[in-house]
C-alpha cells in the first residue's frame, strides 16, 4: 500500500462503496449497522443509495471494547439502536475506516446479544492497515497506510458533507 | 500520603476521575451530567435478547447490607449482574456496639478474597467513607466502594436516579421548581436530592415538612423551607415524596400517622396544586396512607415505577465508571 500524500474524497468513496455492494444485497432483506460516530453517517448514505427497505442500526461498541480495563468507559457511549430482528438477518457493518479491527470485533460481539445473524459483511470506505486480528472487510473500495501514530478521522460538515481529516496522536 | 490526606475530594483519584462513589455533594455538574449521559445507553441494554454487556467479566462486586433493603440491594444485583460482574450478597446484621470494626474487618477478609467493588449499606453515616479511608491506608485502592446508603448522611445512587428521572420527563433543570416533601430529617435521600438539584442548577428548590421533621439550618443548603404542603406545592413541576421513616423516629416527633396525612400525605387535591403535567416521585418503599394517597401513587402522574427501572440502568453506569478507573 502506497504511504498517503493526499486524503481519499469521502463523498467519492461512498459513492464506489454504494455501487460495489449494489449486486450483493437485496434491498428488501438486507439491513445496515453503522458504528458510531463515521460509520452512522456512511450506513445512512448507503441506505439512501442502494434504496433499502430495513431502516439502519447504529451501533457505540464502548460496552465491548477491549481496552476498557486500560481506559476506562469511553466518555460520550451512545444507545445502540437495531430497529429490525437480528435473528436470521443478513447484517453489513458498516465503518468509516478498517484499522486494528478491535472494533469490528467488538461490534460482532454486541449483535450477537440481540440474536444470531445468517451473515454478516463489513462495509468500509478505506483500510488504511495495522491490522491486528483475523478481520477483512467484503467491500471497501480503497486502501492507504498510515504510521500508527495517525488517525483518520471521518467529519461531517453543517451541510452534511463528509470529508476526512488527518490527525496526530 | 496518609489515606485521603491530601486529597481535596476523596471519592476522586489523582487523575480527578471517579473512584468511589460516596456522596454527592462536592462532585461538579460535570461529572453528575456525564453520569446521567452514560447511564442512557446502559438503559437500553434491558432491551436486548442477552441483557448483558461484558464490562465487569470476572470482577467480583460484594454488596454489604449491614442494614435491611430489599430493593437497593436487588437493583444493585441486577446491574452488577448485567455488567457480568460475580455479585457476591451479605446481609449483615449489627447488634455491635462498636460498627465500624465490624464494617473494617468484614472489608479485611473480602479484599483477602479478590474483591473488586464494596456496595455498602450502613446504619452510621460516614461507613462508606470509613471503609474507602481504610483500603486507602492499607494500599488497597483499586477496591471501588459505593454508597448504598448510610445513615442520615447520603444516598447518592438513589438521588442520581431522581436527576436522571427528572431529566428524563422534563428535560431542562434549570427551567424548574421542585418540592421535596416530608421526612427530610431522617432522609439521606433528600440530601443527596438537594445537593444533585443544586449542584445541577435547579432555580428553585422546595422543602416541605413540619418542623420536627426538619434538621437546623436545612436553608443552608439553598433551599426554601415550607411548612405549609398546599403553600409549598404551588406551582412545582416535580414533587419528590419522602418515606416516613417510622423505624427512624425517637420520642413524639409526630402526633400520629393519621394527622401526618392530614397534613403532609400527597393526596390528588393536594397534587392539584402543582402544575397540570407535575410529575410525583418516591424513593420505596411507600407507606401507602401516611405520606401518600394511593390514588397519587397509582396515578397518572406518578413515576415511581419507571424510577427503580432507571435505577438500574444509572447503577450500571456508576460501577463502569468506577471500575474502569483504576
Amino acid at each position: 500500500m502506497p504511504v498517503a500524500t493526499h486524503l481519499p474524497d469521502a463523498e467519492a468513496l461512498c459513492a464506489a462503496l454504494a455501487d460495489a455492494m449494489r449486486p450483493h444485497v437485496d434491498p428488501a432483506a438486507t439491513a445496515l449497522v453503522g458504528i458510531h460516530t463515521g460509520g452512522v453517517w456512511v450506513a445512512a448514505r448507503l441506505h439512501a443509495a442502494l434504496g433499502l427497505k430495513i431502516p439502519p442500526g447504529s451501533i457505540d461498541v464502548s460496552f465491548y471494547r477491549d481496552d476498557y480495563h486500560q481506559r476506562g468507559l469511553h466518555a460520550n457511549a451512545k444507545t445502540s439502536q437495531i430497529p429490525f430482528d437480528v435473528e436470521g438477518a443478513h447484517i453489513v457493518i458498516v465503518d468509516d475506516v478498517l484499522h486494528t479491527g478491535r472494533t469490528i470485533r467488538a461490534a460482532m460481539n454486541e449483535l450477537f446479544d440481540y440474536g444470531r445473524p445468517a451473515r454478516i459483511d463489513l462495509a468500509v470506505l478505506t483500510d488504511r492497515g495495522g491490522r491486528e486480528l483475523p478481520i477483512a472487510p467484503t467491500f471497501c473500495p480503497h486502501s492507504l497506510s498510515l504510521p500508527a501514530a495517525q488517525i483518520l478521522a471521518l467529519e461531517r460538515a453543517d451541510d452534511g458533507g463528509l470529508s476526512f481529516r488527518l490527525i496526530e496522536k | 500520603m496518609s489515606a485521603f490526606g491530601k486529597q481535596p475530594n476523596p471519592q476522586l483519584n489523582s487523575h480527578g476521575e471517579l473512584q468511589h462513589l460516596l456522596t454527592i455533594e462536592g462532585l461538579p455538574r460535570e461529572m453528575l451530567t456525564r453520569i446521567l449521559d452514560t447511564a442512557a445507553p446502559f438503559s437500553e441494554v434491558a432491551e436486548r435478547e442477552v441483557k448483558k454487556v461484558p464490562l465487569l467479566r470476572g470482577k467480583s462486586v460484594f454488596n454489604l447490607f449491614f442494614e435491611n433493603s430489599t430493593r437497593t440491594r436487588t437493583t444493585f444485583e441486577i446491574a452488577a449482574k448485567r455488567l457480568s460482574a460475580d455479585v457476591i450478597n451479605l446481609n449483615i446484621s449489627t447488634s455491635s456496639a462498636n460498627k465500624g470494626e465490624t464494617l473494617l474487618d468484614t472489608a479485611d477478609n473480602l479484599a483477602a478474597m479478590q474483591a473488586d467493588m464494596f456496595v455498602v449499606r450502613h446504619a452510621s453515616s460516614g461507613a462508606p467513607h470509613l471503609l474507602a479511608q481504610h483500603l486507602a491506608a492499607t494500599g488497597r485502592d483499586h477496591i471501588h466502594v459505593v454508597n448504598a446508603g448510610d445513615g442520615r448522611h447520603a444516598h447518592p445512587t438513589q438521588g442520581l436516579l431522581d436527576m436522571y428521572t427528572i431529566r428524563h420527563y422534563k428535560t431542562d433543570f434549570t427551567q424548574l421548581t421542585i418540592a421535596i416533601v416530608g421526612d427530610v430529617l431522617h432522609s439521606r435521600v433528600a440530601r443527596s436530592q438537594i445537593h444533585a438539584l443544586t449542584t445541577l442548577g435547579v432555580p428553585e428548590v422546595r422543602v416541605i415538612a413540619p418542623k420536627t421533621l426538619l434538621p437546623t439550618g436545612i436553608e443552608r443548603l439553598g433551599v426554601r423551607v415550607f411548612n405549609d404542603m398546599r403553600e409549598g406545592l404551588r406551582g412545582v413541576d416535580v414533587v419528590m415524596m419522602l418515606r416516613l421513616q417510622n423505624e427512624r423516629m425517637q420520642g413524639a416527633l409526630l402526633p400520629s400517622t393519621q394527622e401526618y396525612f392530614k397534613s403532609y400525605g400527597l393526596t390528588p387535591e393536594k397534587l392539584s396544586l402543582a402544575k397540570p403535567d407535575a410529575i410525583v416521585m418516591h424513593p420505596g418503599p411507600m407507606n401507602r396512607g401516611v405520606e401518600i394517597d394511593s390514588a397519587v401513587a397509582d396515578g397518572g402522574q406518578a413515576v415511581i415505577l419507571p424510577q427503580v427501572t432507571f435505577g438500574i440502568a444509572v447503577r450500571m453506569a456508576v460501577m463502569a465508571m468506577l471500575a474502569g478507573n483504576s
